[in-house]
């Protein structure tokens, strides 16, 4: 059988022609999510709270987006006295450029055939793909360090520090998490996890807790609320960037945008099987086609979207933790947690392996599910008490309302007796 | 016979130092940063001087507090206060009683309508005089009103300043309605000196009782939303739950009153234990917390919202017909258009305006239970139109007085969640 050369992988030319065209494919697109995610956030967070959000700019308000852009532009950019002006202009860059960076490994469609042979929609299909995808977004703390400490500004500099200690607590546990994905797939390729779990189930069915430990890591990475500890605005009016104006503040706004749609993405990879279609195998079957690469395209921003969106629900619902909580929930519980489960979880692999369950047969995956489950309910019992991380009691007892009654029937009724 | 005690104090009457200069305002940083030990000796830090304020999102206005900090733990908390202050009460001895009433609006700028009908039961007192008894129940109305606007900026406020954005827009949509219905009645949102000496500024207008029946039965709903956001929320509960603790005995050394003194275990509402407006005959419970941190503070006041809408509930099924104003020529002004017409009336409408009522010679001081906490007006009256001496008891300044207290070793985050939990408005304690 003669092979089809759409099939095949490219020529060297081609691949390096493709890579500048996936490129500038992806910087734009991303570009123009990040910009319509602070749209989304606004429209979600006005839909949540009862009000219209923007829908002056354009119809809906779509064009709110450039006229935010075309304003930063114009600002003027404000340089406080006895800043540390290399440092002071580096920051705002370092945090973009991380921000951006991360996405050159994430795999965001099925291979698309061409008559020069076979295009992966990855920018760079490293081996070490997950490995970088975690140097990377570390290196996101400097900015926001190197923000806090040139600003010569007392808010900034406690933003800063708050943010570097909790960007790196949190690392840890990701990092952890991330062990048992590596440990079930079997390989550092995301293209390769991705492929694993097209093969079998999700991740996120298989290994929940590591899924649950990396979504709350993601949103300290991310400095989130209920984790944006080092923006806190009501303590730290604006923490790290609160000296910055014009585009210089609009690179640190739209660094945290594009962290939010990385480690959306990360989710999805690594948890939510990528760009796969569930509950099909058409599109990881048989040769590659342009329809599949469009659906399958569609599939992996939907799903982005998705987890987008849950980051916005999170915001305007919750309040923020304390720094000593925030503290206290990486190192005491979350990395605990994680180091357990990693046990757990390998000597759960180790020995189906022994036993010579296949890794794709429903044994394997039933077996990796029920331990699952019971870790889950342990994990949810203990968290839900709310102990965990407050000092004292968490929850409303009906004996205390009870109590608050009869003492303000008590005095009430001491009230009436005495003559006035 | 009780032992005087002398406190020599250099005071100055020209502003200027023994130096010439112009004196300055002790800000208190001086010499402080070595004065403590620090809490971890063996590190040898640095201890950092920080403003909170006056320019400052969470300080409510232009409240500013020095906090000497230990890495993020508050070691010292020093409060200045006064950057607001109008004079109001200098100003009062320059005023007609009624012409004093627009100020009260702007201190307590929440509670606006309820620190006017606390002025004029104060100024009744004095005046001798008994108000009819639609007014006493529409001051009843009037009064919780403003008790749930002030809640309900302290609930929003409270959230912001922890971090959860959401209830506050909640709260404030519900803060609007009850806007709308004082704006219906005395024409103004938030200044709305709505009281006279002897009735209120005007009868509520027809229908505004049925948008105040309409706001009581969808208000408690949105409670309920805010309940489920936060009540038992376990970031909620964690970031309240025992900060800046006050003991029962601390809560009344430091004069405490209102839910920051309820909040301790201390059952005192004037309400109740100084009735004022027939308050005895309404049925509601007084909310009392047994921790006195913030945690409860939150609890008594979110408990206070509701027992608000019950006294409105029963103040609405009470409301009598009859005239608002007391039939007392000394005091209220003749009808407008016999004003303009008759001679008589023309002449007791300028006599009323232009001298004004006077009230015997005395002094009277009538609190109540403001949203903040006891809340009252003092007068000392010689006879003539204007008192001689005209005083607040501003209660969030009183409550303000523990912060260095409750603060003192929480971490930077807390002093935000304890200053929001004392509800201070800073034109009560400036004024």
């Amino acid at each position: 059988m003669p092979l089809d050369p759409m099939q095949l992988p490219p020529s060297t030319m081609v691949f390096l022609l493709a890579t500048v065209i996936k490129m500038l494919f992806v910087f734009t697109i991303y570009m123009v999510v990040v910009a319509y995610t602070t749209l989304a956030e606004r429209k979600v967070s006005a839909w949540i709270q009862d009000r219209h959000g923007p829908n002056r700019v354009g119809p809906w308000g779509l064009l709110q987006v450039a006229a935010d852009g075309v304003k930063n532009f114009l600002k003027e950019e404000t340089m406080p006295g006895d800043v540390n002006k290399p440092l002071f202009v580096l920051a705002p860059a370092l945090s973009f450029c991380t921000a951006m960076i991360a996405w050159a490994v994430i795999p965001f469609g099925a291979p698309l055939p061409t008559p020069w042979g076979r295009i992966d929609l990855v920018v760079a299909d490293l081996p070490v793909g997950f490995l970088y995808l975690l140097a990377i977004t570390s290196l996101g703390v400097y900015g926001i360090v190197l923000a806090g400490w040139s600003s010569n500004n007392k808010y900034a500099l406690l933003g800063g520090l708050r943010s570097s200690a909790q960007m790196v607590s949190y690392e840890i546990a990701m990092g952890m998490s991330l062990v048992c994905v590596l440990l079930v797939a079997g390989n550092v390729s995301l293209p390769a996890i991705v492929a694993q779990q097209q093969a079998g189930a999700y991740n996120v069915v298989l290994i929940s807790v590591a899924a649950f430990i990396f979504l709350v890591s993601a949103f300290a990475e991310t400095n989130r609320v209920p984790f944006d500890l080092p923006e806190a605005e009501s303590e730290l009016i604006a923490g790290y960037h609160s000296e910055y104006s014009g585009m210089k503040f609009s690179m640190f706004f739209i660094a945290e945008y594009a962290n939010v749609i990385t480690a959306s993405a990360m989710f999805v990879t690594l948890f939510l099987g990528g760009w796969d279609i569930p509950f099909t195998s058409w599109d990881d079957t048989g040769p590659a086609t342009v329809l599949k690469t469009l659906a399958t395209f569609a599939m992996f921003a939907a799903k982005l979207y998705a987890f987008v969106f849950f980051f916005i629900w999170i915001r305007w619902t919750l309040p923020r933790f304390r720094y000593d909580q925030l503290m206290s929930l990486g190192w005491k519980i979350l990395l605990p947690t994680a180091l357990a489960y990693i046990v757990i979880v390998a000597s759960a692999i180790l020995a189906l392996d022994a036993s010579g369950a296949s890794r794709t047969g429903w044994a394997f995956k039933g077996a990796l599910l029920g331990i699952n489950l019971v870790c889950l309910v342990i994990l949810f019992v203990l968290i839900d008490r709310g102990r965990l991380i407050s000092p004292a009691y968490s929850r409303l007892h009906k004996e205390r309302v009870a109590q608050l009654r009869r003492a303000a029937e008590l005095r009430s009724t001491l009230a009436s007796g005495e003559s006035r | 016979m009780a032992a005087t005690k002398t406190i020599e104090v250099a005071l100055s009457t020209t502003g200027l130092g023994p130096d010439g200069r112009p004196q300055r305002i002790p800000l208190g940083a001086e010499g402080l940063i070595s004065s403590r030990p620090s809490l971890e000796p063996e590190l040898e830090g640095e201890h950092m001087l920080i403003n909170i304020g006056p320019q400052h999102p969470a300080t409510h206005g232009v409240l500013r507090l020095v906090l000497e900090l230990d890495g993020e733990t508050v070691v010292r908390c020093i409060p200045h206060v006064g950057y607001l202050h109008c004079g109001f009460e200098k100003i009062g001895e320059y005023r007609q009683y009624n012409q004093i009433i627009p100020w009260t609006d702007r201190e307590d700028y929440l509670n606006s309508m309820g620190n006017n009908v606390a002025y004029v039961l104060g100024a009744e007192r004095l005046f001798g005089i008994e108000i009819t008894e639609r007014c006493t129940v529409l001051r009843v109305i009037a009064m919780e009103l403003s008790r749930i606007i002030s809640h309900l900026v302290w609930l929003g406020t409270t959230c912001i300043d922890i971090g959860a954005f959401t209830p506050f827009l909640w709260s404030f949509q519900e803060r609007e309605n009850v806007y709308k219905l004082l704006e219906g009645w005395t024409g103004a949102r938030l200044t709305t000196s709505g009281t006279r000496v002897g009735g209120m500024i005007a009868d509520v207008p027809d229908g505004w009782v049925d948008g105040l029946k309409g706001f009581l039965a969808n208000f408690p709903k949105t409670l309920d939303q805010v309940d489920r956001m936060l009540t038992r929320n376990a970031i909620w509960v964690g970031r309240t739950v025992g900060l800046g603790v006050m003991t029962p005995e601390e809560a009344l050394n430091y004069g405490l009153s209102g839910p920051m003194l309820r909040a301790s275990g201390v059952a005192y509402d004037v309400r109740k234990d100084f009735p004022y407006l027939d308050y005895e005959t309404y049925d509601f419970d007084v909310p009392v917390g047994t921790n006195g941190d913030v945690y409860d503070r939150f609890l008594v006041r979110f408990e206070e919202l509701k027992q608000s809408v019950r006294i409105l509930e029963q103040a609405v099924k009470r409301l009598p017909d009859g005239p608002v104003n007391v039939d007392d020529p000394r005091v209220i002004l003749p009808p407008k258009h016999k004003a303009t017409s008759e001679m008589e009336s023309m002449i007791h409408h300028f006599k009323v305006v232009m001298e004004g009522p006077r009230p015997p010679i005395g002094e009277c001081y009538v609190p109540i239970e403001s949203p903040k906490g006891e809340k009252g007006y003092y007068f000392v009256s010689d006879g003539t139109a204007k008192p001689v001496r005209w005083r607040i008891r501003p209660p969030s300044y009183v409550n303000l007085s523990a912060i260095p207290k409750m603060v003192e070793g929480h971490l930077l985050s807390d002093v935000i969640a304890i200053n929001a939990s004392i509800d201070i408005v800073m034109g009560e304690i400036d004024r």
